[in-house]
């Protein structure tokens, strides 16, 4: 039998070279992968180990604190009032099939504090800062500005990093509570104004089937999403390279794989944290 | 001048003249360094030292690895191979932490300055001081003798935005003569700067030389900076730069000179010109 590699006039050794560059683009990409992992591992090691050694930047950590948290107070909000609203419309539709409707309170209040309140904020603060963070880094990386603080004595891990990564996690828990509260407020106000129910009975719904477990898995979130976004956004801005395009590029690199850590280590808590708190 | 003042001013006296090179322990010593980025080696198998006193002169074309040396003596970079000695201090292995203490002993200055933008000229030539809590009333009265230094007193306030290339590289040196440095390093310290400007920055850097006799490593690869480096002096009566008598160069100033990688000339300036080398050769006409 003939090859049909030979039949087809491609020459052999054309298609052994091609074949050859594929497996080691392959190769390449998978050692990347492995490498960046690592790195990223070692680097979000370290700058945890560092929020419990000094020197402390305690300036720095207030700056961030405000950038981060009261920086992000409005989209917050926004987006906690939108997505209450939202659920409170489309559970209504739903819940009055089944006659229902009188729980949409606990619908929304359980849905925002457990899961979309910590979620949402994530995403958006990550949108918002790991990007920031990255191309601020980022452009400090290709203007020597980091190896100009190395010279001067200084370590940029504890003077750049750590205070971003204690200022989200500490503000990204805040903001959820924010977000929380948004997110009721504007199942509140369409369950009133749109859907015409009884607002008290929404009230004590949203209030009276919370359970501490609800309120502890959705403030146990923020503090690994906080993490998660502001390590992620000074890993990338930190191992910049190749100039302006460079920092473009670990923006985008930074804000998508925050998204997707956040959205899956989400799932893991929810996991982890409904076996040790089953529900009733 | 204030009791902290290190930065003598037109018509002071300078500090008294420095050991002659090779009578204590080198600043630093490569020995044997090589080092690669994914590619063909970028320095390979390169030895020489620093003497107390010295200023070294790293000539070469742009990109056979003059930076990347710079960054390996403070340990910004760390070599592939071989050993390097920074005040004694073996550093090729060393952690990043205890490098701190060590470049905190020396002072750089970069390619573009490499100033902080968010920062004011006064917090950016401050900024070893303000990390050692040094009070303020001390850190503005040396920063305003070190921008005295450079002549640019009145850029106190102004932010690195609004100062020209050269104005910056000015600053960027009294940031790194603010410490009273151990060592001085310069990364092709007139750049992408007009004949005039680099004048100006090679005077300090000969001012510097010659108040101060830190031993220095100056990158460049242009020939005129070297030359002007090797045959002039500072004269602090008159306040500025002198051509030394003809036939006569600065003992303390030599050169190294780097070819893809490789260390190809470690000599003064007359073994420079007399040198055989055909890379030299080309490289000097």
């Amino acid at each position: 039998m003939r090859y049909p590699v030979e039949e087809s006039g491609v020459p052999l050794r054309l298609l052994r070279t091609a074949n050859a560059m594929a497996i080691r683009m392959i190769e390449n990409t998978a050692k990347n992968l492995v490498l960046t992992v690592q790195d990223y591992s070692l680097f979000a090691a370290r700058a945890f180990s560092n929020l419990y050694r000094p020197p402390i930047y305690w300036p720095e950590f207030l700056i961030q604190a405000d950038i981060i948290g009261f920086g992000s107070l409005s989209i917050v909000i926004l987006s906690g009032l939108s997505t209450g609203g939202v659920l409170a419309l489309q559970s209504a539709a739903t819940l009055s099939a089944f006659g229902a409707t009188a729980v949409t309170g606990q619908f929304v209040s359980l849905t925002m504090i457990r899961e979309l309140g910590p979620v949402l904020t994530g995403v958006m603060v990550s949108g918002r800062n790991a990007s920031s963070m990255a191309s601020e880094l980022g452009s400090m990386v290709v203007t020597e500005q980091i190896d100009a603080m190395r010279a001067l004595g200084v370590d940029p891990m504890r003077k750049l990093v750590t205070p971003r990564i204690a200022a989200s996690i500490t503000m990204l828990f805040f903001l959820t509570i924010v977000a929380d509260a948004c997110g009721i407020a504007g199942g509140g106000l369409v369950t009133v104004f749109m859907n015409h129910q009884n607002g008290t009975q929404y009230l004590d719904m949203a209030w009276e089937h919370l359970r501490y477990p609800d309120i502890i898995q959705g403030l146990v979130k923020p503090l690994f999403f906080g993490y998660i976004l502001s390590s992620i956004g000074c890993f990338y801005g930190m191992r910049t390279s190749g100039g302006t395009q460079g920092v473009g590029r670990s923006t985008i690199q930074a804000v998508v794989w925050a998204s997707v850590l956040i959205i899956f280590v989400d799932f893991m808590l929810t996991q982890l944290l409904l076996t040790l708190f089953p529900p009733l | 001048m204030t009791a902290h003042s290190a930065f003598p001013q037109h018509g002071q006296d300078p500090a008294p003249d420095p050991v002659p090179p090779g009578d204590e322990e080198p600043v630093v010593v490569f020995r044997n360094v090589s080092i690669a980025f994914d590619g063909p080696p970028v320095l390979d198998d390169v030895s020489f030292s620093v003497a107390p006193g010295e200023t070294r002169v790293l000539l070469g074309p742009a990109g056979v690895g003059k930076s990347v040396l710079l960054k390996l003596v403070n340990g910004l970079l760390r070599p592939d191979q071989g050993s390097i000695e920074l005040f004694g201090e073996e550093i090729a292995g060393m952690p990043e932490e205890q490098l701190f203490p060590l470049r905190a002993r020396t002072g750089m200055v970069f390619q573009e300055g490499a100033l902080f933008d968010s920062l004011t000229v006064r917090d950016n030539v401050a900024y070893q001081l303000v990390q050692e809590r040094v009070p303020d009333d001390e850190i503005d009265s040396r920063v305003r003798d070190a921008l005295r230094f450079v002549e640019l007193e009145e850029t106190f306030d102004l932010y690195p935005a609004s100062l020209s290339g050269g104005m910056r590289r000015r600053v960027a040196i009294a940031r790194a003569l603010i410490h009273q440095p151990e060592l001085l390093l310069y990364d092709s310290p007139t750049g992408g700067l007009d004949p005039l400007t680099s004048t100006t920055i090679i005077e300090l850097i000969v001012k510097e030389r010659d108040v101060y006799h830190s031993p220095s490593l100056l990158v460049t690869h242009r020939i005129q900076d070297a030359l002007i480096l090797c045959n002039h002096r500072f004269d602090s009566e008159l306040g500025r730069m002198v051509p030394l008598p003809k036939g006569q160069t600065d003992p303390g100033t030599t050169f190294l000179m780097l070819e893809e990688g490789r260390l190809i000339f470690d000599g003064s300036l007359h073994e420079l010109v007399k040198s055989t080398n055909p890379f030299v050769r080309e490289f000097l006409a």
